[in-house]
């Protein structure tokens, strides 16, 4: 199915993808729509335009692909399936994504991966082109984040206070992180060879995506974040 | 710091048989046999006052009294004062509580008095004639619309039908046991209202109870999935919880075990954290995203609930709820219940339910939004007595929690955060948990729900009124004793004589 919605709303626009029996889906002419295929499985959906706020929220199983930028709150929530944005995203992106893959080739805003979590065979994964934001990771409880630092705008990989309330998953960083303040209850490392082969399927699936040459990117210093321990918050009661 | 123990065991040694089941019953561990002595010995120290002894002891040999021996008395620092500094003294650690505030702060209920018909407006015998306590939870239309042939438009806004104006409120499964949320789905389903599952997600096996299942979103959004969403009869968005206003819920490792973490979808022993703010909410039009973000994955066809606790700037906030696209706005007053929270936030943080309700009441009457909402409010609902209350102050239904865990069995030992409910409630300890058999909790539940609907039926009836629609945010039915003049302008009531 190809729509142009450039003169819709949100709800008819999802609407009218929930109805079509296709599983291929172009939307054009996109312009700030919220929600876009919010919960939805088995579909293919590309855009042009710019996708507004909680693009594929608690996604279920579809493939998103946006050609232009994505605004708040990416892949809110989701369960399974792919975002893939071919620009810059906004704030909050994967909140407590649970499961499948974001790929975004520039930027990303504050709290990307906040709380994003993983169950059993469930292991989310986020792969951000450029740098992000502030607080990167925070309530982090599981998946993995890799943020390869292709940016060109000279400025650091993070912005301030990555990790915070870290509690589970990894942070795989393209930087020697120098400078960059982690709290206590983390531990940073240079990645090994052998942990960064654990990313190496993820670093392809981009370059698939967006270009680039795999063994070219990973070829450098990747810094690794862990938390201390599963558990941050255990010594801070007493039974009154 | 050792002190003596704030509970003592007094065990009447002509009536007891040696039976030991003070033993086997105590998860804490106070009671123990002395093969030599030929004695039932206690370490009071351990003992919470949950009564499990005193109500399985056959012979009736045991009472579990407070202890005399206090410090002395100061009504400036109480005993529990300064217990609890020296408890941070020695742990430097932040104090940790459970269930509702039990602090004798004002209780306003008791203070409002209900109407009765004498004379001029007959009362009616709910007996003998037809009352309707069935309630509607939802948007309703401003004005009627007509098609285009002129028939009545009659499609409206996602509703909940409840078969009384009450429904169980929150619980996560996690804070309390497998065996809780079977009693309290059976009898929700029995009963035509609705259970909720709290943030800890909907176990597998209560999916088929979803028609009266209230699913909840929290800020750590744990087990919520598009079957989740779509498994219940509404959702409902946690802002805030009563029992601790301005901070995220914390399920500690060592409950986050077996199907708790599969049902949680995280780890077993990893820490389920919901932190305080949802991290994409900072404004009411963030609210109305996620609001819409959940319609549009349900595909409009489930109402949203949105849950704030009652804090200073209540009816303000409800405002803006009214106006996120949100069905229904659910307000948890200070005294409500919570599995664990730090103490100086349940005691200090929040308001009383009476005091927001009737503020936020008046407030969306004011602004002409009251329909685009129903509110449904709870933090200590007592008594059928307390609903009558409530929804003449201007609740569509209220939420109970503290009551339905009383009808289970709790014992109100406030001791929910150590994980060892004797009642098989607030724990995961399977030995525990197969204390409490879902078919007798549901239907205690089932009982007390229907005691209740009597009772409010009789109320009505006493009032003349035999529906409860006409009841709501009818306040000429109440009336305020001992009230200052600022307390009955924000309760909208008058004083009694009056």
């Amino acid at each position: 199915m190809k729509l142009d919605v450039s003169k819709m709303g949100f709800s008819e626009v999802n609407e009218q993808m929930r109805q079509t029996p296709d599983s291929e889906i172009t939307l054009t002419g996109c312009i700030g729509q919220r929600f876009l295929a919010a919960g939805t499985g088995g579909k293919y959906v590309k855009i042009s335009g710019i996708a507004g706020n909680a693009l594929g929220a608690y996604l279920n199983g579809s493939v998103i692909e946006t050609f232009g930028n994505a605004q708040d709150a990416v892949g809110d929530t989701m369960n399974e399936g792919e975002i893939i944005v071919h620009g810059n995203i906004g704030d909050a992106a994967g909140y407590a994504m649970r499961g499948g893959k974001i790929f975004v080739q520039g930027n990303a805003g504050y709290r990307a991966g906040i709380h994003m979590k993983a169950y059993q065979e469930k292991v989310p994964v986020m792969v951000i082109g450029g740098r992000t934001g502030s607080f990167l990771g925070e309530y982090q409880a599981g998946g993995i984040i890799i943020v390869l630092g292709q940016h060109t705008d000279g400025k650091p990989i993070v912005s301030n206070f990555p990790c915070t309330g870290m509690h589970g998953g990894k942070l795989f960083l393209r930087s020697d992180c120098e400078g960059i303040h982690f709290p206590h209850q983390v531990h940073h490392r240079a990645a090994s060879p052998e942990e960064l082969a654990e990313i190496r399927q993820y670093v392809r699936e981009y370059c698939a995506h967006f270009g680039g040459d795999p063994d070219e990117i990973l070829n450098a210093q990747f810094t690794l974040v862990t938390p201390d321990s599963g558990n941050p918050y255990k010594q801070m009661y007493v039974a009154n | 710091m050792n002190f003596y123990p704030e509970f003592e065991v007094e065990r009447n040694d002509s009536r007891c048989i040696r039976c030991r089941v003070c033993e086997r019953q105590c998860a804490n561990e106070v009671h123990w046999f002395d093969a030599d002595g030929k004695v039932m010995l206690s370490d009071e120290s351990k003992c919470v006052n949950c009564q499990r002894c005193v109500t399985l002891c056959p012979t009736r040999a045991l009472k579990i009294v407070k202890s005399d021996c206090r410090l002395r008395e100061n009504a400036n620092y109480s005993d529990q004062t300064i217990k609890e500094i020296y408890r941070q003294a020695e742990t430097g650690g932040v104090l940790l509580s459970s269930m509702g505030n039990p602090n004798p702060l004002p209780v306003y209920w008791d203070k409002i008095l209900i109407n009765a018909s004498q004379v001029t407006n007959p009362p009616i015998d709910p007996l003998r004639e037809p009352m309707e306590t069935r309630v509607f939870l939802g948007k309703k239309p401003k004005h009627i619309r007509r098609n285009a042939d002129g028939t009545l438009d009659t499609k409206l806004a996602p509703q909940l039908t409840l078969s009384m104006p009450v429904m169980f409120s929150a619980m996560s499964y996690g804070s309390i046991s497998y065996n809780a949320h079977a009693s309290l789905a059976r009898a929700a389903t029995a009963l035509g209202i609705y259970y909720n599952t709290g943030e800890g997600g909907l176990h597998e096996d209560f999916y088929q109870y979803g028609k009266n299942t209230i699913v909840q979103v929290a800020s750590g959004r744990f087990g919520v999935h598009k079957d989740y969403l779509e498994a219940g009869a509404a959702i409902e968005i946690k802002m805030g919880q009563g029992a601790k206003p301005g901070i995220g819920g914390h399920l500690p490792g060592t409950k986050a075990v077996g199907d708790v973490s599969k049902t949680r979808m995280i780890p077993e022993g990893s820490d389920a954290i919901s932190p305080a703010p949802h991290h994409d909410i900072y404004s009411i039009e963030d609210l109305r995203q996620l609001v819409y973000s959940l319609k549009e994955a349900t595909e409009y066809r489930l109402p949203v609930i949105v849950k704030v606790a009652a804090v200073h700037n209540i009816a303000a906030i409800a405002s803006g709820i009214a106006r996120s696209g949100a069905d229904i706005i659910a307000i948890d007053g200070f005294r409500g219940g919570t599995g664990a929270a730090p103490t100086r936030i349940r005691d200090n943080v929040g308001i009383p339910i009476e005091l927001a309700l009737a503020a936020v009441d008046k407030r969306l009457r004011d602004e002409g939004i009251r329909n685009n909402v129903s509110i449904v409010c709870g933090g200590s609902i007592r008594s059928a007595a307390d609903v009558v209350k409530a929804i003449a102050l201007g609740a569509d239904a209220c939420y109970i929690a503290t009551a339905a865990c009383l009808a289970m069995g709790c014992h109100l030992c406030r001791s929910c955060h150590t994980g060892k409910c004797n009642w098989g409630i607030a724990t995961q300890r399977p030995d525990l948990v197969k204390r409490l058999n879902p078919d007798i909790g549901s239907e205690r539940l089932i009982n007390l729900m229907n005691a209740w609907r009597h009772e409010i039926k009789e109320l009505m009836g006493g009032m003349g009124i035999n529906s409860i629609e006409a009841l709501r945010g009818n306040r000429l039915m109440l009336r305020g004793v001992g009230l200052t003049g600022k307390e009955l302008e924000i309760l909208g009531i008058s004083h009694a004589g009056e």
